[in-house]
């Protein structure tokens, strides 16, 4: 380590240069292979993000079905796992449940299974999480949860860890892409070992960053085949509590392992500051203090409860570091110890080497300031089919009832055309209640919105207590045919299936009338008169209509001939920007448009009073 | 151990970028370390990208005040991402304005003269207009290659190391133009 940190000191990009045109000697044997040599199974060095690791792993251990719907930052773990369909069978399900559930049947049948999802999607899935708790896994059964500390694309930064606490499941937490792998096939073997599912605890850190993996073989696993067995898998009230207690004998067994289990390991330093940490923790604690003594938690549910005391009554101050929730702390000090965590660590936002220096007190380079700058917050697509809606809401001064995906950003200005963003599928039930409990002070002014994907997920419920209570909120359904936000993924709606298979396209038309509503529409989101007009009808309707705006995602589409500002007819009114389409801008009180971002999709010539837009 | 942070603008291809830079380090022999943040901010949003190679690399993360090299797509985010930058760090700047939605609208301003202000507080600065090289060579997507071409010239990585990287990394069709624009980049920077 010290030499490094020279080296670190030391950096100069001259330096550099001058090592420029000497020939270097190669390092190791370091390969860089690309798909096709991995699949042939050899054995050999590749740079992976986790979610790539995860997919590895599963292979390697034989996993035979893996279900998920896409979330970030889990979406990449399927989307690598199609990669070896020859042997693993996956799927995108309509939902986080419905995943866990798929994969949970093929569970019974002794077949190796993982279902991955966001941390939010394990709030989807905690229904069958907790039966499965019960039930345990008679095929080896991996969960993948991807948690979003610094919440880089969620809504909130819960912390799933305690899940497994919760579940009365074993939790794994990798530090890095190698060790994903290594754990996702341990998870299988404890998992058939234990008769437990194993929760694989990700955060964003470990999703999306890419370290040098070593690959190995696969080794099948073929099902074990289905054995009746209504006491472990019919989870009755007279079942279940035999299962409790086999649950709670398995929790001391798992505990017995945890103290066994050799990547929880204690790296002696210097006694005097030992650290217990866990995760992409682990990562940065070893490059700010390489001279500590570290204990590294890698099975941290059931906790090693004698490695810690071992660890503890070895070294003169305790410290854990840990991001989120204080989850090793709390189980730590319940065991007696003397320990400090959030007392310095910080709570909230994802942790980096730069803040725990600061919460050590440890110097840090003097930042270079920067003058107060124009934020960039992520805006919709130029000819992104969404902006046509959103400006009609906007102009219409409606409460739009928001949910989740690209979509939410229509709530941001200059559209502001968003009030609420609760939750998957939250937007139609959040809709029918503002007009419970205003009545007709809100009536013709509310809409819920939801993407396509989103109302498969969890929006078809909503609207089925909407109908069936006598509601009459009108509920206006994106339909950009993917689900854009995660990138790209096909849903019920598409006509494809993970797999690449053409499937039964689910027709949302039909779905929303054989739900009872009478009044359907579709509507081309680029022809601005028209959805207006749709919109302010429908609303002013005493019933629920359900109005579907159809375009696909202007990513996936080839763009039109750009669109342009005659400057002789602009004066510079202004009234263009009101769509927030990332293409226009102002130069010397002229709109411009940006050919290379333009896809044509007309609507600012549509806004445009002064006919400048062509 | 070199700490390198790639920023722009979503959609410039820092990834790639990123991607390339980082199998470059991987085939001479370095452990290297790459994170990237994907979903929301991709969407024309503020984005950043690390990169740490050396002989062990633990955080693949890289804290404020601890960058090596900066190397900015677009001079308004080498402003917003100056505090991740050592006091005697390398910054590379596409000299190219990309206004951000909020002063496309009219509620900020662009800040003028961002390369000035960049050569006030740092100690050494590269600025290329990297985006005028890519269309010369045809296609403004190339950018970010002409980038890594830029970056090369201060790495301690061989030519043809790059050069094969590109060769697998980037689609087929383009490998031609990518091989071009790196060598563009490379051969453009007046040296320090
Ligand atoms: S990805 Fe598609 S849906 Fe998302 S903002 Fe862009 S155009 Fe709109
Ligand atoms: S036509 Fe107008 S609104 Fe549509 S992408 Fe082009 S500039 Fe943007």
């Amino acid at each position: 380590m010290s030499d490094e940190r020279e080296e670190i000191e030391d950096f100069s990009p001259f330096a550099f240069r001058k090592s420029l045109s000497l020939p270097r000697q190669r390092r190791g044997v370091v390969r860089f292979c690309t798909l096709p040599n991995i699949l042939m199974g050899e054995s050999m060095k590749v740079f992976m993000a986790g979610n790539e690791a995860v997919a590895r792993g599963a292979y390697e251990a034989g996993c035979r079905v893996a279900c998920a719907y896409p979330g970030t930052p889990s979406s990449e773990i399927l989307e690598n796992i199609v990669k070896y369909k020859d042997k693993i069978y996956c799927e995108w399900s309509v939902n986080e449940k419905v995943s866990l559930e798929v994969a949970s049947g093929s569970v019974f049948a002794g077949a190796r299974s993982l279902v991955a999802m966001k941390h939010v999607g394990l709030n989807v899935a905690a229904d069958p999480l907790f039966s499965m708790g019960y039930i345990g896994a008679t095929g080896g059964f991996v969960i993948v949860t991807a948690d979003d500390p610094g919440m880089h694309s969620s809504q909130n930064e819960q912390d799933n860890r305690n899940y497994a606490r919760a579940a009365k499941i074993a939790l794994l937490e990798p530090s890095d892409s190698e060790e994903v792998r290594l754990l996702t096939k341990i998870g299988f073997d404890i998992s058939e070992e234990f008769d437990t599912p194993v929760l694989l605890r990700l955060t964003t850190r470990i999703s999306h960053s890419y370290g040098i993996v070593n690959t190995e073989e696969r080794k099948e696993h073929p099902p074990k085949g289905y054995n009746k067995d209504i006491k472990k898998r019919l989870i009755l009230p007279a079942h279940a509590r035999v299962r409790h207690k086999i649950v709670e004998e398995r929790l001391k067994k798992l505990k017995e392992y945890s103290n066994k289990f050799s990547l929880n390991r204690i790296e002696w330093g210097k006694k005097d500051m030992g650290i217990i940490t866990s995760g992409i923790s682990y990562q940065y604690v070893k490059e700010v203090f390489p001279w500590a003594s570290i204990l590294k938690l890698t099975l941290t549910w059931p906790l090693p409860d004698k490695i810690i005391k071992n660890f503890a009554n070895n070294v003169k101050e305790l410290f854990v570091v840990e991001e989120n929730d204080p989850f090793l702390e709390t189980e730590i000090k319940a065991m007696g110890i003397k320990v400090i965590g959030k007392e310095r660590v910080p709570i909230t936002g994802e942790l980096d080497t730069y803040k725990l220096r600061k919460a050590f007190e440890i110097p840090t380079e003097e930042l270079l300031d920067i003058p107060d700058i124009p934020s960039r917050p992520p805006v919709l697509c130029a000819g992104c089919s969404h902006r046509g809606v959103f400006y009609a809401i906007s102009k219409l001064k409606l409460i739009a009832t928001g949910d989740i995906g690209c979509y939410t950003l229509g709530a941001l200005p200059p559209l502001n055309a968003m009030d609420t963003c609760v939750c998957m599928g939250a937007s139609i039930g959040n809709a029918f209640g503002l007009e419970l409990a205003l009545g007709d002070k809100i009536n013709n002014k509310t809409v819920a919105v939801i993407g396509d994907s989103t109302f498969f997920h969890s929006g078809i419920t909503g609207l089925i207590d909407i109908i069936y209570n006598k509601g009459t909120s009108t509920i206006i359904i994106l339909d950009n045919a993917t689900t854009a936000m995660t990138g790209h993924q096909d849903h019920p709606g598409t006509g494809i299936t993970l797999m690449g298979e053409p499937t039964k396209k689910i027709d949302l038309q039909n779905v929303v009338r054989g739900c009872g509503v009478e009044h359907v529409y579709v509507i081309d989101p680029y022809n601005l008169k028209e959805t207006i007009e749709v919109i302010k009808r429908e609303v002013e309707r005493r019933e629920v209509s359900v109005i579907i705006a159809r375009r696909p995602c202007a990513l996936r589409i080839k763009p039109d001939k750009p669109f342009r500002v005659i400057p002789d007819k602009c004066t510079g009114c202004k009234l263009c920007l009101r769509l927030g389409c990332p293409a226009i801008s102002i130069k010397d009180d002229k709109a411009v448009i940006d050919k290379f971002l333009c896809t044509g999709c007309s609507i600012c010539a549509e806004v445009c009073i002064k006919d400048a837009i062509v | 151990m070199t700490k390198i942070v790639i920023c722009g603008v979503g959609g410039q291809g820092i990834i790639l970028a990123s991607d390339v830079l980082s199998l470059v380090a991987m085939d001479e022999g370095y452990d290297v370390k790459k994170s990237e943040v994907h979903g929301m901010s991709q969407r024309g949003g503020s984005v950043i990208s690390n990169c740490i190679f050396g002989k062990k690399v633990y955080s693949p993360l890289i804290g404020q005040g601890e960058g090596d090299i900066l190397l900015a797509f677009e001079k308004l985010e080498a402003l917003r991402r100056l505090p991740y930058l050592k006091k005697k760090g390398l910054l590379i700047v596409n000299d190219y304005e990309w206004p951000p939605s909020t002063v496309a609208s009219g509620k900020a301003v662009y800040p003028i003269d961002i390369i000035q202000t960049l050569k006030d507080k740092t100690e050494n600065l590269v600025h290329v207009n990297c985006v005028k090289i890519a269309l010369k060579l045809g296609n403004i997507r190339c950018t970010n290659i002409v980038l890594s071409g830029v970056i090369a010239k201060y790495l301690p990585f061989k030519q043809e190391t790059w050069l094969s990287v590109i060769d697998r990394r980037v689609p087929k069709k383009t490998v031609e133009i990518n091989q071009a624009a790196f060598c563009e980049g490379f051969s453009n920077v007046a040296c320090l």
